[in-house]
């Protein structure tokens, strides 16, 4: 009992029972004012009829009357009253007395009035006491008498209570078929929305691999059912991802770990001296203070690949923030006798992250000093641009080194890859990985060409999107 | 000094506890966000270190709190979390600084201590023009001089000179210099900063006889009256 009670209550409280009900209000209402239309029409029809007949029988009383004086009116009105299914006559006298006619009792003031107007009657022939309703017309006739015609319109009020009838059958009619249709579509509909719950249970305890069933009717719950499985998919997606960075972490670790442990298992071994334990232990803290930096880069790439640094993103002018960039790694690069030639177009908006172009600008700035120099002894140069290209911010550095070879350009954007010439020199390989990774961030690419001689690193970022013209207070806040 | 250090982990608390310590200040320790939060309303801190995950309050509703009543104490704010955002939603909170883990303590040290400072003097009270020893930079006119003589600096080297005088006699670690000067907040790798300082050196202390930019060894740099024994 409670059960189904429950179970009632639930299928009451279903958005579909509740549409089901307001359309049956609805409906209800438009059918009443249907039906009451007709009703009325017919009335006024009948009435119509009743008043036309009315009138044609005193006009020809009145004229039998005018060519053959009273004996013929009474004598036609005699007559009348005793055919089947008469209509009401009654002549009076000026005074009112009853002269002939088939109409008993009258209210008074009755024969006063003239024109159409409805009133209760008595029949001569008709014995019950009960009065009916009739429509009448007195005509006063010359020479003082008063003719009355009228017709019974019991008739309408059958009429009228089986047009109510019928109203209340089809009020009922139309309750019991909205709650049975609204059921059973409420019922249906429940029943797929329980389905959903029950497969989205079932995949919140643990089965990732579950799928809501589509119906193949593409209506709005198919819909959403697409859509949450599309999240699924997502969601799924994002779960590899972050368990194969996870993985990849782990592993990438493993080797500047060891290493670590090899250093100060070392010291401990051979050093005898507190100086030589001394400079063992700072670098021992050197080593973990370059497994923190590679920590910290293969986070901000897993960071970036996972694509959850988007909410951090704004707008900003990357023509700025290459200059910027260039200009911090300018005295550096004078310093070891490189000469920067920067060339940025002006006004580059785009949507992202300022400080993680500047981290990838570094990177490639930072590579190209390492790795750029020229194999001759002439002097160095690195070149720094930026430029609309098809909708993109496409910035290149471009140094003059040995470059690299094309078969391994996909390759040293894989994390930790160094090439064998760059082996000697400082850095863990994670120098273009994290530019590439910035650059999908961004929605853009990073691409490595041949600067014959020499390598030229393109970052393609996309442009924003439609410059917007004059909102920059909101969208600066 | 006196700090309040608010960490959950016990081991890096008593870590810091003692480097500070060491360092001549006055380090407390709270372990969860409520102690925190009583100790830094009642006691009279100059710079609060803040672990953003902590139980029982997260160190971002702390110092929201704390903002909302009127504790102005300079916060430092430590956190695991390194992206961007995380950041801005720190300061945003109300915090004055933000160091990602892991650090090194030479870093947390010079920033605590220019935290420190900082409440000391508000920008009302920033004087126009910084002078040390015979070194005078006005900010107003951007115009440098020292002995008198005026010293032509490029924008980026005024900027950078500001700040050391800004902070003069605290530490002030690359990592500071690239946040304050370019505005921007990666780790350095290179010697980018110290190629930049350097030229700023040779402008300001080349021909006299006391230098005033000075390297820390293992921490940054300082700008002060030239004292021996820590130099390069």
């Amino acid at each position: 009992m409670n059960a189904s009670m429950s179970a009632l209550g639930k299928l009451v409280r279903t958005t579909a029972f509740k549409l089901s009900l307001a359309y049956l209000l609805i409906f209800t209402i438009f059918a009443f004012v249907g039906l009451g239309y007709v009703a009325w029409n017919a009335q006024r029809l009948l009435t119509n009829q009743f008043i036309s007949s009315i009138e044609s029988e005193i006009d020809s009383l009145s004229n039998l009357y005018r060519f053959g004086g009273l004996r013929r009116l009474v004598t036609s009105v005699e007559r009348r009253s005793r055919a089947p299914g008469a209509l009401l006559y009654l002549v009076t006298t000026e005074t009112g007395e009853r002269v002939a006619g088939n109409v008993g009792a009258l209210p008074p003031d009755v024969l006063g009035r003239t024109g159409q107007f409805e009133t209760l009657y008595n029949r001569t022939d008709e014995t019950e006491a009960r009065p009916d309703m009739a429509i009448v017309r007195v005509y006063l006739l010359p020479g003082g008498f008063r003719l009355l015609v009228g017709r019974d319109i019991e008739e309408r009020r059958r009429l009228q209570e089986v047009i109510y009838r019928a109203f209340g059958y089809s009020l009922l009619f139309i309750v019991v078929l909205g709650c049975v249709g609204g059921w059973f579509i409420t019922r249906r509909v429940l029943k797929r929305v329980d389905d959903m719950t029950e497969i989205t249970r079932h995949i919140m305890t643990g089965d990732l691999g579950g799928r809501l069933a589509i119906a193949g009717t593409g209506d709005e719950l198919d819909r959403l059912a697409q859509n949450l499985n599309d999240m699924l998919d997502r969601i799924g997606e994002l779960m590899r991802g972050m368990q194969e960075v996870s993985d990849n972490i782990a592993h990438d670790l493993k080797t500047p770990l060891t290493r670590l442990r090899n250093k100060a298992d070392e010291a401990l071994r051979t050093a005898s001296t507190p100086d030589e334990l001394k400079s063992a232990l700072e670098a021992t803290i050197e080593e973990s203070d370059n497994l923190i930096r590679i920590f910290n880069a293969l986070l901000m790439i897993a960071r970036l690949e996972a694509g959850n640094a988007r909410e951090g993103l704004a707008d900003f002018d990357a023509a700025e923030a290459v200059r910027d960039v260039a200009e911090l790694y300018d005295a550096l690069a004078e310093e070891a006798g490189v000469s920067l030639e920067v060339s940025v177009e002006d006004d580059l908006p785009i949507h992202g992250s300022r400080e993680l172009l500047g981290q990838a600008m570094a990177n490639l700035l930072d590579n190209a000093l390492k790795y750029g120099s020229a194999a001759g002894g002439e002097p160095q140069t690195i070149s720094v641009a930026a430029h609309r290209s098809d909708g993109d911010v496409r910035i290149v550095v471009a140094d003059r080194g040995p470059g690299i070879p094309e078969a391994e350009r996909g390759r040293v954007l894989e994390r930790f890859v160094r090439l064998e010439t760059a082996r000697s020199r400082p850095g863990f390989g994670l120098g273009l990985s994290l530019a590439a990774a910035v650059a999908r961030l961004h929605g853009g690419y990073l691409l490595l060409e041949d600067n014959e001689p020499g390598l030229r690193v393109i970052l393609a970022l996309p442009l924003k999107a439609a410059e917007l013209p004059q909102a920059p207070l909101q969208s600066a806040a | 000094m006196r700090i309040l250090i608010i960490e959950d982990d016990k081991e890096a608390a008593s870590y810091l506890v003692k480097a500070f310590r060491e360092a001549g200040h006055v380090a407390d320790h709270a372990a969860d966000g409520l102690d925190g939060y009583a100790l830094a309303e009642e006691g009279a801190y100059d710079v609060l270190v803040v672990d953003r995950m902590l139980p029982k309050l997260d160190g971002l509703s702390l110092i929201r709190s704390l903002r909302e009543q009127r504790v102005e104490t300079p916060v430092l704010i430590l956190s695991a979390l390194g992206q961007v955002d995380d950041r801005v939603k720190g300061l945003r909170a109300g915090g004055d600084d933000y160091l990602p883990k892991p650090y090194a303590f030479s870093e947390l040290l010079a920033r605590v201590e220019v935290l420190s400072r900082r409440r000391a003097s508000t920008p009302n009270t920033e004087p126009t023009v910084y002078r040390i020893a015979d070194l005078e930079l006005d900010r107003l006119s951007h115009r440098v001089t020292r002995s008198g003589q005026e010293i032509v600096l490029q924008p980026r080297e005024f900027r950078l000179l500001e700040y050391l005088m800004k902070n003069a006699n605290q530490v002030v670690t690359r990592t500071m210099l690239l946040e304050h000067v370019w505005d921007y907040h990666f780790d350095p790798q290179t010697n980018v900063i110290d190629v930049h300082v350097s030229r700023l050196r040779a402008k300001i202390d080349k021909g006299f006889d006391k230098p005033l930019i000075h390297t820390i060894r293992g921490a940054g740099y300082m700008v002060r009256v030239g004292q021996e024994g820590d130099e390069e």
